[in-house]
């Protein structure tokens, strides 16, 4: 099963490599990786999809926690959240193609950001089905490149009551 | 005053009380050398070899409980303790390794003697640190100990570029760590333990199950004190041997792929296993689907990653063995069994596991022609008892001394466990004799092993340490011998090792007593002779070539399943075919 893992760091050189050495060396996989500074500058957010069965993950998360660097790590898949992707598109469009590619982008509320006389670049924001929903509506246009961040994600600030699998001993507080 | 790095390096080591560093100079530690000769309060033990430092200061830590420490160059002095490294990370020894490195403005320009030090490292140690500023090297020392010492040990790394050792900072040695990623859990789970005790209390056929962890908590007598208040059986791993007394009633000895057959059957048989600061390696599970097929599991690990890593736990308690055991015991205590119903109650699973110790015990059979390694140890074991401290290599001598060898002490048994590396044995011995000058540390090993490290003879003699070094010396790589054997139809690819040096010249060579048993009436006087010499002794035992190592649980083996001595197809070859015919003329494997 797909895990979304948010994983706090020290934000010192080294770190990352740590991390996704650790994925590597254990054979784990790393679907996506997304890295960058939180509101406090000494901290970096890594955010981690991965694919395991239940064992697997919990040996994850357990080695995150192992490293000296390693603030906290929460898989979000346990909770409830929200999780974004954006993704450059840019697409060939001839003459005959312009308008449909602007209508396209209109039904995903994606942005034209850049344009040239045989293209369009197209900026999406939003979960993986709508970016690759949209992907694939482009693809018949000609997509001349394609670039993804990679997801982040954050959980909801919900009182709902079904309570996380995970122990809470897991999380390092 | 404003002091260099190589000074604050050198005062924060001698403020965590090290008084012992094991190393080898070069280009961009030499600041950092020149500090150290000026002064007294830390002795500088030069090795030959960079492995042969790591190891030395392995089995340092190991004796002693105390961080090893290590210091060599840039470049190819690091690449040199990779292994050492590795060795320690495995087998959670406390190490701290201190790193020369190129120049901060140097690094990443491939300069003379540059290797990426933390990040050739970084999947081998529990942390890694390159100081790019002076200013935060007392720190980043102060961590490196704490980090080597605390939770669940293991090797350290700080590498220092040349021009930190050189600039100059205010030197304030910190009181103490503060490290927010990094807070080992201790006391364990109080409702966890409970529980734990009451299984333990209502358990038919319980076996406790001790690794590394309680000899590097120092448990040992919380372990004896459980065992003894609820009757129940112990075996070790090679990691834990020594946490418990190997002689006393309830000792099972070594378990796993070559542990006693009582012991791997009590384990295949128990319906409760307690599992106290130990990993549940592949070599002593065997096949995992049919490993303790009938047990409840309690796992005592201070390293949450160790619980239900490969096996299942239904009570997994993270915490200090130590700790832990001593709450665990309290409430054992005042639970309502008094200890004549304990042995009521255990005393048909003790009559068992006895009985299968009985029909299967240990054995090897010694001629008058050619000596068994088997024998070897058991008469140095008569020899010594328990006042020894003893190092071994990796292979069968590394088994048959776990088997025959039964130490009653923790920090007395420095072996290399999950690692297995060969050339261990020898440097570990020499750090260990370091910490203990007075005590009596052998070295158990072969001439595979030995010659692994051999250079560091040259260290035993300069130091005047009286190692005692028991080299069993069978021609080939036996362990690799006896697979080829069993499971390769006797092609001996590359395990004979042919040539052999005189180990009793060699030893001469290095000012060291050399002595040589050729024959098992030889045996008992040489060992005599050696133990009894006052400075480092070699003895060569030449031992058979072909003597397996038994019982066995074949690699993926389960383990109720143990081979208990050579097949028939196997005893047939020896008796009439190439085995013999090369015992019997004393050509092939026998040195000459």
């Amino acid at each position: 099963m797909e895990h979304i893992i948010s994983v706090l760091v020290e934000n010192k050189f080294g770190v990352l490599a740590r991390v996704a050495g650790l994925f590597s060396a254990r054979g784990y996989n790393i679907e996506s990786l997304s890295v960058a500074p939180t509101l406090d500058p000494t901290t970096s957010m890594i955010t981690i999809v991965t694919i395991g069965d239940d064992r697997i993950i919990e040996q994850i998360m357990k080695q995150l926690n192992k490293v000296v660097e390693v603030l906290k790590v929460v898989d979000l898949t346990e909770t409830h959240f929200l999780d974004r992707e954006t993704a450059l598109i840019k697409v060939h469009t001839k003459p005959e193609h312009r308008d449909e590619a602007i209508r396209i982008a209109d039904i995903f509320r994606a942005k034209i950001v850049d344009s040239s006389p045989s293209t369009y670049t197209i900026e999406i924001t939003g979960d993986v089905d709508k970016v690759e929903a949209l992907i694939n509506l482009l693809r018949p246009l000609g997509i001349k490149e394609l670039i993804r961040t990679g997801r982040i994600a954050i959980s909801r600030e919900t009182s709902r009551t079904d309570s996380p699998r995970r122990e809470p001993a897991l999380l390092k507080t | 005053m404003k002091k260099t790095g190589a000074e604050i390096f050198v005062e924060s080591l001698r403020l965590e009380g090290v008084k012992t560093v094991f190393g080898l100079p070069g280009g961009v530690v030499l600041k950092i050398f020149d500090v150290l000769c000026q002064q007294k309060d830390i002795e500088l033990v030069l090795t030959r070899h960079e492995q042969g430092a790591a190891h030395m200061a392995e089995g340092y830590a190991k004796a002693t409980g105390k961080p090893g420490v290590v210091l060599v160059t840039s470049g190819p002095g690091m690449t040199n303790i990779v292994t050492g490294l590795a060795d320690a990370y495995m087998d959670s020894v406390p190490l701290v390794a201190f790193t020369g490195q190129v120049s901060t403005d140097l690094i990443g320009n491939d300069a003379f003697q540059e290797a990426d030090n933390v990040g050739i490292s970084r999947p081998c140690t529990k942390h890694n640190v390159l100081v790019k500023d002076v200013n935060e090297l007392a720190q980043t020392i102060k961590e490196a100990f704490y980090i080597a010492m605390s939770g669940r040990p293991g090797p350290v790394l700080v590498d220092i570029p040349k021009d930190v050792s050189i600039a100059k900072a205010e030197f304030k040695y910190p009181e103490k760590v503060n490290l927010r990623g990094y807070n080992p859990t201790i006391g364990g789970n109080k409702h966890q333990i409970k529980q734990a005790a009451e299984e333990i209390m209502k358990a038919k056929k319980p076996i406790i199950y001790v690794g590394g962890g309680a000899v590097f908590s120092d448990a040992a007598d919380e372990v004896r004190e459980l065992a003894e208040i609820t009757q129940i059986p112990v075996t070790m791993t090679l990691m834990g041997l020594g946490s418990f007394p190997g002689t006393h009633p309830l000792s099972l000895g070594m378990l796993g792929m070559h542990g006693g057959y009582w012991t791997n059957m009590a384990m295949h048989h128990s319906d409760l296993l307690i599992a106290v600061g130990a990993r549940f390696d592949d070599r002593v599970t065997g096949k995992l689907s049919e490993f303790c097929p009938e047990a409840r599991v309690i796992h005592i690990d201070i390293d949450p990653t160790s619980i239900k890593k490969t096996f299942h736990a239904h009570i997994p308690i993270v915490g200090d063995v130590k700790a832990v055991l001593r709450q665990m015991n309290v409430m054992l205590r005042s639970m309502d069994g008094n200890p004549a119903e304990m042995k009521a109650l255990r005393s048909p699973w003790l009559k068992q596991v006895g009985e299968w110790k009985k029909s299967h015990p240990l054995t090897y059979k010694q001629g008058d022609k050619i000596t068994k390694p088997q024998f070897v140890i058991e008469k140095l074991f008569d020899l010594t008892k328990h006042e020894a401290i003893v190092a071994t290599d990796v292979g069968q001598h590394q088994m048959f001394a776990a088997q025959y060898f039964k130490g009653n002490r923790p920090r007395t048994w420095l072996t290399s466990g999950g690692l297995g590396t060969m050339g261990f044995g020898f440097p570990a011995a020499i750090g260990a004799q370091k910490a203990f000058p007075e005590k009596l540390v052998i070295c158990i090993t072969s001439e595979g092993s030995f010659q692994m490290n051999l250079q560091e003879l040259v260290v035993a003699a300069e130091h005047k340490l009286p190692v005692k070094i028991v080299l069993l010396n069978n021609g080939c790589h036996g362990m690799v011998r006896q697979w080829q054997d069993l499971f390769y139809e006797g092609r001996y690819s590359a395990s004979l090792l042919g040539n052999m040096p005189d180990f009793v010249k060699l030893a001469d060579a290095y000012g060291i007593l050399g002595l040589r048993a050729r024959k098992p009436a030889e045996v008992e006087s040489v060992l005599k002779q050696g133990l009894k010499h006052k400075g480092p002794v070699l003895m060569d035992i030449l031992t058979d070539p072909y003597e397996n190592c038994y019982p066995m649980i074949p690699a993926g083996g389960a383990q109720h399943q143990m081979m208990l001595e050579d097949p028939p197809e196997l005893k047939l070859a020896k008796k009439g075919g190439a085995h013999k015919k090369k015992v019997d003329e004393g050509e092939g494997v026998l040195p000459a």
